[in-house]
């Protein structure tokens, strides 16, 4: 942080606290820090780039919007929301630092995550990895073989868009994208209890990086096609497998 | 939106999803769990957390389980989450893991369940790190161990302490 005097100016403005402020319910109580620390003292990101969350709040009390704007720190916080369950003030800093997120250009946003988003928001499936729905097919059918040839499970299914199933399943990209066999197991579960399930061809993957990114466009887009997907299955429950 | 692990507990409560933790009783293989921000403090809370150790503890017995400290809703990130794992920052991910890493050697367990793909990488990573190794697991994976239909292809994280434990006796599978 800077060694120079803070100038508080004269003429009041909207601060990047005010206008985060208008966003939350109770506008994230991010008047409210009576700067115990208890965030802090329970963060695994304190100390990381000089930074913990109570300092955050600082900042913003403070006005230094530019510090606030520009600190990488709001991506090593992970937003796990330890911070607020501790808070006596119940205050949002997760919230706050999403919004730290969405400050940065999208540009310039740590390119991984971005490149993440980016393929996802382009591929049917959701996939942050880009798989494709034929592939997808493809290796579920490859799989199913295998499973197939083991007793008990001759009659194994795991459908892809099956009408009024009563469970759409998602899965992350990982399993059929690097390690196909993992999704056994869940499929033995599925068949041991004689649940009624299926996958979607499109919307199925499980991860959403345009969040993590603070794209609120972006991940809008990847939970919703993922909820038509389920609109249009027919399905009561959308179950998430991690 | 619904989770999957109140299902697990569900399943067994209910007897549809039929586990034992017979093969650890002279074993004794101890296991921890990860309680992933997203689904537990973010999302289902502690009832979440409760049905995740409920089903863990059906596989590998009440007394080879040992929870960390803190756990639950007051659990600590493990520093898979947010992207954190997507940006550039791999030094100050690490940094940022030593506590969950302190949490799971403190427990000395052999096994870390980890019900999210971030948390499992992570964590996966920072067992390579500990003075104390441990493996990193899906809960599925456990479960069909426990269910007695986990073919040896389908092992990959498990150790060699477990690679041939519980093995159906049809199976005709290779390691991978």
């Amino acid at each position: 942080m800077s060694k120079e005097p803070v100038v508080i100016k004269k003429k009041k403005e909207k601060t990047f606290k005010d206008i985060v402020m208008e966003k939350l319910p109770d506008g994230g109580n991010l008047n409210a820090c009576l700067t115990c620390g208890t965030c802090a003292a329970g963060c695994p990101a304190t100390g990381l780039h000089g930074m913990d969350p109570r300092k955050i709040v600082r900042l913003a009390a403070l006005g230094m919007d530019e510090e606030l704007k520009k600190t990488p720190w709001a991506w090593l916080c992970s937003m796990c929301t330890r911070c607020v369950y501790a808070c006596p003030m119940n205050v949002n800093i997760p919230q706050l630092v999403f919004n730290m997120r969405a400050a940065w250009p999208r540009e310039e946003r740590p390119r991984g995550i971005l490149r993440s988003c980016d393929v996802a928001l382009g591929t049917d499936t959701c996939s942050a990895m880009g798989f494709p729905v034929q592939d997808f097919i493809d290796v579920v059918e490859e799989m199913l073989e295998g499973v197939r040839t083991q007793p008990g499970f001759e009659d194994l299914q795991a459908p892809i868009d099956k009408q009024g199933a009563y469970f759409l399943v998602n899965q992350n990209s990982r399993e059929p994208g690097t390690e196909p066999e993992e999704m056994i197991p869940l499929w033995k579960i599925l068949h041991m209890v004689g649940a009624d399930w299926t996958y979607s061809s499109k919307g199925w993957a499980a991860e959403n990086y345009c969040l993590f990114l603070a794209d609120d466009d972006g991940w809008k887009e990847i939970t919703r096609r993922a909820a038509e997907a389920a609109e249009e299955l027919g399905v009561q429950s959308f179950v998430n497998t991690e | 939106m619904e989770s999957i692990i109140p299902y697990y507990a569900r399943w067994i409560r209910e007897g549809k999803l039929q586990v034992s933790s017979e093969w650890n009783k002279n074993l004794k293989v101890k296991f921890t769990v990860q309680d992933p921000c997203n689904l537990v403090r973010k999302t289902f809370g502690d009832a979440l957390a409760e049905d995740l150790r409920f089903t863990l503890k059906a596989c590998v017995g009440e007394e080879n389980f040992i929870d960390m400290n803190p756990s639950m809703s007051n659990n600590y990130c493990c520093g898979g989450g947010g992207g954190f794992l997507q940006n550039p920052y791999k030094e100050e991910r690490i940094q940022y893991g030593q506590k969950k890493l302190d949490q799971i050697v403190a427990t000395a367990a052999d096994y870390c369940i980890s019900p999210c793909h971030n948390c499992h990488s992570q964590i996966h990573e920072l067992a390579e790190m500990a003075p104390h190794h441990w493996h990193t697991l899906h809960l599925w994976t456990i479960i069909c161990l426990a269910a007695g239909v986990l073919c040896r292809n389908e092992r990959t994280y498990l150790g060699d302490d477990l690679r041939e434990v519980n093995i159906p006796e049809w199976d005709e599978t290779e390691f991978l």
